[in-house]
């Protein structure tokens, strides 16, 4: 428990994600087993318990200490887990050993929820300040240290060795503690043996296309599909049983029953999971409605109706199609599709095309059109994992602008903490007493070269109105150039819209602030 | 109670007022007679008219203010007594920064100790606070919270050390306050046997050559001036409000520490940005200041800035009347 509580300390307190990658395969290297699998799965949310509820842990503590103290001490500190760990009476010396972070796991696993405070309380004796945080943080759930499941793969990745798709195609065959995964990363035994019929296969990414690329390629390499605007998924149906998966391995099948509950063939497919509405794609905002949740309702399921277009199939049955150039699959994919017949499938139709400068023509439509943009993917490509350079690339669709007025700014985190570094800026619109306001619209962290960000730095410290915190206030002088690809209407803005992507284009410093634009002029660049 | 001290020891605006000397301790506006418990700039203001203080305190008054701060002033050593009107004062040492002192009030029978800012651990900067039996004991309440528990120094300097041999290539940014709290944190890191020189904010330079001139010996010390890319691996000390400005930008790669309390508090590391927190403070914790009750034996508390209510609290539970004074101008300063 003692590394645990440590690795948990350096991870609160660093920002960086090599510093972050770097702590944890040192965790890795020098914590034995299980205690190690049981941390990976803490981190991972493999390890969930809610034995303790914030009930018990206030009951525990309030039977240690002055209650009139602890209301006062947790007002001052605002986290449960925290106020009882530093407030938890020390004895002179710990009596006994530290609890083996193993140990907790196995005690729990075998103790009702009645009685697990009882073993909590005395494991709370034993551990330092930082011990008893971690602990409760363990079994309240929600450590919050800025790791991703993705951050702990790619650390275990580093650790062993491996690339980070060996680990995540074996990922969902795998339980904690994770032993026999340890064990392949320590080159003790060969990779272990899952079943993956129905697991995530790690998905092929595609890499922007740069100013000039397509003169350098030949379009008869490539063959042109929509860039659709949902998310990008994976559905593995075998055996009557199916999952869906988001491109970093999450499984959402539970909240897309119109889905996962209906893909009764035996295939993995790639493809992208959009709202459809009586024949209509309808925008991202309407599946925004769903996603983030882990079950559904059936309003939902009417109002919000979940379509899949796939792109591209990986396996058929049992045959794995990935080693298959593209063309190969695509004949697989579009054979099986029509052989399916399911309104909330189909397929991603191919952009045909005869020479580059037809394809710009098309690429110049899809705003109007409605449409993110395109994608490129080489007809001899295989399907490779990650984010294999030249076999696919995205092709977006031109960016909208609109200047508008910054407002605040906002230290940024890591190297940026000494620099205000995160800008939100307004537009105008007519107040309440008809004379013009300034509404904020969006926020930006990205877009500004180092020098511009330095230039604005400093002219936010003289032209400050007020601090609130790490924000300040500004004068209304400064004219962005935002770039941004849509515009949404939005409930929690002031503004009543919200940007997508936005950053910053460039400095208008020739434009003064009472030109920039209005809100209005944004709210008519709302799609569909 | 004909001996009540509250007959000759109110709060007025310009502070804590002893009437039968016609004098104040700490005032936060310019009066015509004030006793001083040590230099920070809520209890030590420049403007008064006669000042009363230990030596150490004027000197770092004088440093800060200028040579005419006051209209003038005398120092007094520790248990010296001084005659002031109709009482009697005296001073003992508080251990809170060099020269700290705590303002010990006989009139009419009783006694009144304002201990001003304190803490009871040991500190190689300044005298340890004495605990002086008295009547009424005036105390701060800082980090008056069950949940501040300041760990053992050795231990936060240690913690800077070894984030220094791990990270060899990075800037070891150290916010500290500039009185006080700086010179502990590089009197401890001289103690760890860390003997590199120690590079200085600007706002720290001249109370570190007042330490050294007052007899706290530094070790080898050196402006930061110019370059700050060549400061891979050192020791920066700045105060506070310097971590995040932009002079913290030139340097390697900094790791940004704190020396404070309030670094006890997770979320409170966390909003400041500071990756490498030293919970090292100059006040007492919850631990000292309730221990302190019971040494120094008050019958009466008197409670000053901080977490009055809680202290309050604990003090009645523990059978002493106990009650918050409220002094304005008094604040939550970075010196935690």
């Amino acid at each position: 428990m003692k590394r645990f509580a440590d690795l948990m300390e350096r991870l609160v307190y660093t920002g960086g994600r090599n510093a972050k990658l770097a702590i944890l395969a040192e965790y890795f290297r020098t914590t034995p087993d299980p205690d190690r699998g049981w941390a990976l799965a803490a981190l991972t949310d493999g390890y969930e318990t809610r034995l303790l509820t914030p009930a018990a842990v206030r009951k525990l503590a309030e039977a240690r200490t002055d209650p009139v103290l602890f209301r006062l001490s947790y007002d001052y500190v605002g986290d449960l887990a925290e106020t009882t760990a530093l407030i938890w009476p020390e004895a002179e010396a710990l009596p006994g050993e530290a609890p083996r972070l193993g140990e907790i796991v196995d005690t729990l696993a075998r103790t009702s929820r009645a009685r697990a405070p009882q073993h909590v309380e005395g494991w709370l004796d034993r551990l330092d300040g930082s011990g008893r945080y971690a602990l409760l943080k363990l079994l309240m759930g929600g450590l919050r240290v800025g790791v991703s499941a993705r951050l702990a793969k790619t650390a275990l990745a580093q650790y062993g060795g491996k690339p980070i798709e060996e680990i995540e195609e074996l990922w969902f065959g795998l339980t904690p503690p994770y032993g026999d995964l340890f064990a392949w990363l320590d080159g003790r035994t060969s990779a272990p043996q899952v079943d993956t019929s129905t697991l995530f296969r790690p998905v092929m990414l595609a890499n922007p296309l740069e100013d000039g690329e397509l003169d350098r390629l030949a379009p008869t390499d490539f063959r042109a599909e929509w860039k659709w605007d949902g998310i990008r998924v994976q559905l593995a149906a075998r055996d009557g049983e199916a999952r869906l998966f988001t491109r970093t391995g999450d499984e959402i099948g539970p909240a897309f029953p119109d889905i996962a509950g209906r893909a009764d063939f035996d295939a993995v497919l790639d493809g992208e999971l959009l709202v459809r509405r009586e024949g209509e794609i309808r925008p991202f905002n309407d599946l925004q409605q769903r996603l983030g949740r882990k079950s559904v309702t059936a309003a939902m399921l009417r109002d919000y109706p979940a379509h899949l277009r796939v792109y591209d199939i990986l396996f058929r049955g049992d045959r794995d199609l990935r080693p298959d150039p593209f063309e190969t699959r695509r004949a697989e994919l579009e054979a099986f599709v029509t052989g399916l017949n399911r309104d909330w499938l189909d397929l991603s139709p191919l952009v045909p095309f005869d020479d580059w400068d037809a394809l710009r023509a098309i690429w110049d439509g899809t705003r109007e059109a409605g449409i993110e943009g395109l994608m490129l993917k080489r007809v001899d490509a295989s399907y490779t994992a990650g984010r294999p350079k030249g076999p696919w690339f995205k092709w977006k669709r031109a960016p909208l602008t609109a200047d508008c007025v910054l407002m605040y700014a906002q230290r940024g985190h890591g190297k940026r903490s000494s620099l205000y570094s995160d800008f939100t800026f307004g537009c105008w619109r007519d107040g309440p007493d008809g004379a013009p306001e300034l509404v904020p619209v969006g926020k930006a962290y990205s877009g500004y070269t180092d020098a511009e960000l330095k230039e604005i730095d400093r002219w936010i410290r003289r032209n400050t109105v007020e601090k609130f915190g790490p924000v300040r206030s500004v004068i209304p002088e400064i004219v962005l150039e935002v770039a941004f690809d849509s515009v949404h209407p939005s409930k929690r803005h002031k503004s009543g819209i919200a940007m997508r992507f936005p950053r910053i284009h460039r400095l208008r410093t020739d434009k003064p602030a009472e030109e920039a634009d209005r809100v209005e002029t944004l709210a008519a660049m709302i799609e569909g | 109670m004909s001996k009540d001290p509250r007959r000759w020891l109110t709060v007025k605006p310009q502070g804590l007022y002893c009437a039968a000397g016609d004098f104040y301790v700490d005032p936060t506006r310019p009066v015509a007679r004030a006793v001083i418990t040590h230099g920070h700039a809520d209890h030590a203001r420049a403007g008064h008219g006669k000042v009363l203080a230990t030596a150490e305190t004027l000197a770092i008054m004088q440093s800060r203010f200028g040579e005419d701060c006051w209209g003038s002033a005398q120092a007094v050593g520790f248990g010296e007594r001084i005659e002031i009107g109709g009482a009697s004062v005296s001073l003992a040492p508080a251990g809170h920064v060099l020269g700290s002192a705590q303002a010990v009030l006989d009139h009419d029978g009783g006694r009144v100790v304002v201990s001003g800012d304190y803490k009871r651990r040991r500190d190689p900067t300044c005298a340890g606070f004495e605990p002086v039996p008295c009547d009424v004991f005036v105390t701060e309440a800082t980090f008056a919270l069950p949940v501040f528990r300041h760990p053992d120094d050795a231990g936060e300097i240690a913690k800077l050390l070894d984030s220094l041999r791990l990270f060899p290539n990075r800037t070891h940014l150290v916010g500290a306050y500039a009185l006080g709290k700086a010179q502990r944190v590089i009197r401890l890191l001289r103690e760890a046997g860390y003997d590199r020189t120690i590079f200085l904010h600007g706002a720290l330079e001249a109370l570190c050559t007042l330490y050294e001139g007052l007899g706290v010996a530094l070790g080898p010390l050196e402006p930061v001036a110019g370059s700050k890319k060549d400061k891979a691996g050192e020791i920066v000390m700045c105060p506070p409000g310097a971590l995040n400005d932009r002079w913290a930008a030139g340097f390697p790669d900094p790791v940004t520490a704190m020396a404070s309390g309030w670094m006890r508090v997770r979320q409170r590391a966390r909003q400041r940005g500071v990756e490498l927190p030293l919970i090292l403070s100059d006040h007492a914790d919850w631990d000292e200041l309730t221990r302190t009750l019971h040494d120094v034996g008050a019958p009466q508390v008197w409670i000053t800035h901080g977490r009055e209510e809680a202290l309050a609290h604990y003090a009645q539970q523990a059978g002493f009347q106990a009650e918050a004074l409220s002094l304005v101008g008094f604040e939550e300063g970075e010196d935690g």
